[in-house]
């Protein structure tokens, strides 16, 4: 069977910025507001909607820091679902369109 | 401490520019009685030249960007510069009378993905309101606004500045914030016009009526906290800063010139004529406001309030020294706590001097010449 891949964007109702290495996010929709540590930005800064997560995990996390690609892979998935629950990433089994205000 | 006061810290301590606050232009369709601007154009940053300052801001680590005038809506590209700087992922807020914020306006604010809008409403009182700011039906335009961006799930502040004039009518506008479904927010702060008359401040709330506020719970919360005595100052409190402004917080005109803050008129530098970010990082004066701890104040720093007082630098500035008292901030203090201020003991009184009739040396905000 073969496997799905996870497609990641940035919201359009976001703010971000990094300070010092992290990342800083609000949702304008309800100002929650995160900090996303070094593995966390990398992930964040990658979510173009055409790049699967799988990709992205590979081919620049598991470069940058080292970690074991599984354990990578399933750590990705609960912070791009938590995310996605907070309104800051989009999230879908089809490339997306950049969201742009 | 809270996720946002750390990154507010950790920002201050980096010296990274956290927030911004730009006026996009000083034209205004109102002419508020207590307003400290004047209203001509003399000569605005254009929309190309708002969006390279826009461009170095991201690049500097802005994060908050507040749009403010004037009315920004005067401007025509208003929107483009909101929907450059969503593009850049400011976190943006936005000040604004919003008589000129109809449903069609209130949606693109949606659209974009604006944080909040902070509105000035004086009065519950349209006549008083529209008193205020000499613009006839101002009141209805502007809560009408109101709801169009609710209508929109958008987060609206009602910001009440406090004057003689309307200083009965707080519970009345935090009624009508309650009513709309808003945030309230009161200021009781009017400040010097920018070109040095003070006659505006003979509209600062007298003293006693400065109490009043200070002891009304749906203002200030817990009472009995808020007007407690002040605290023997720590060697901490000795060795903070009065607060963020040039440390982490920042005001750019709308013909490009960059102070401390709003209310701190010492002119930095120009964007027109320099990058952001060597202004920020090395003009002189940026370095001078940033040196001044509170055990650096010539009166202050042996002041019982030192600690917990609201002293402003940009109003003491205004006074006469960055590093000297804001006599509004001592009057503050004294009429929250009831505790004689140093500045106060300083001139032997034993209560505030009225503000009205204050005179202090004329400073302004002007555009700095650009050469041709």
């Amino acid at each position: 069977m073969p496997e799905t891949c996870i497609y990641i964007a940035r919201s359009s109702a976001i703010a971000a910025r990094a300070l010092a290495g992290e990342m800083m996010v609000m949702n304008s929709a309800d100002s929650t507001f995160f900090t996303l540590n070094e593995v966390a930005t990398t992930i964040f800064q990658a979510a173009d909607g055409r790049t699967p997560l799988r990709d992205i995990v590979r081919n620049r996390v598991c470069e940058q820091f080292d970690v074991d690609p599984e354990q990578a892979q399933a750590d990705a998935e609960q912070f791009v679902t938590e995310l996605s629950s907070h309104g800051i990433l989009v999230v879908s089994n089809q490339p997306l369109a950049s969201e742009t205000p | 401490m809270s996720l946002m006061s750390e990154v507010g810290q950790k920002a201050f301590n980096l010296g990274v520019p956290l927030a911004v606050h730009m006026d996009v232009t000083y034209r205004c369709n109102e002419r508020c009685v207590h307003c400290y601007l004047d209203h001509d154009d003399h000569g605005e940053m254009t929309t190309a030249e708002i969006k390279d300052v826009l461009d170095q801001l991201a690049e500097a680590g802005v994060f908050f960007i507040t749009f403010s005038g004037g009315e920004v809506l005067m401007r025509r590209d208003f929107f483009e510069i909101v929907e450059y700087a969503r593009r850049l992922m400011f976190n943006v807020k936005i000040k604004t009378n919003a008589v000129m914020i109809h449903e069609e306006e209130a949606r693109r604010i949606r659209e974009l993905g604006v944080d909040t809008i902070q509105i000035s409403v004086y009065s519950h009182r349209p006549e008083v309101h529209d008193a205020i700011t000499k613009l006839p039906h101002s009141f209805e335009r502007t809560v009408k606004a109101i709801r169009f961006l609710r209508e929109q799930g958008l987060r609206v502040t009602i910001a009440n500045v406090l004057m003689t004039v309307n200083s009965s009518d707080h519970s009345g506008v935090q009624e009508l914030a309650a009513e709309l479904g808003v945030q309230y927010t009161l200021d009781p702060t009017i400040t010097p016009m920018m070109d040095g008359d003070m006659s505006v401040l003979s509209l600062r709330i007298p003293g006693e009526e400065l109490k009043e506020v200070f002891r009304n719970p749906a203002l200030v919360g817990n009472q009995e906290e808020f007007c407690a005595p002040p605290k023997p100052p720590t060697e901490e409190d000795l060795e903070g800063y009065s607060c963020s402004a040039g440390h982490s917080f920042c005001y750019i005109s709308p013909y490009g010139d960059v102070f401390p803050c709003v209310q701190f008129p010492l002119p930095t530098g120009n964007i027109r004529q320099q990058k952001f970010l060597d202004i920020w990082n090395f003009s002189p004066q940026m370095e001078e406001v940033r040196s001044i701890k509170a055990k650096d104040l010539t009166v202050c720093s042996s002041c019982s309030h030192v600690g917990s007082c609201s002293r402003c630098p940009g109003l003491a500035y205004m006074e006469g020294s960055m590093r000297g008292p804001s006599t509004a901030d001592c009057e503050k203090s004294f009429y929250r706590t009831g505790v004689p201020t140093a500045n106060m003991l300083k001139q032997g009184l034993s209560k505030p001097r009225t503000m009205a009739g204050n005179t202090a040396p004329l400073i302004q905000i002007r555009p700095i010449a650009v050469p041709a």
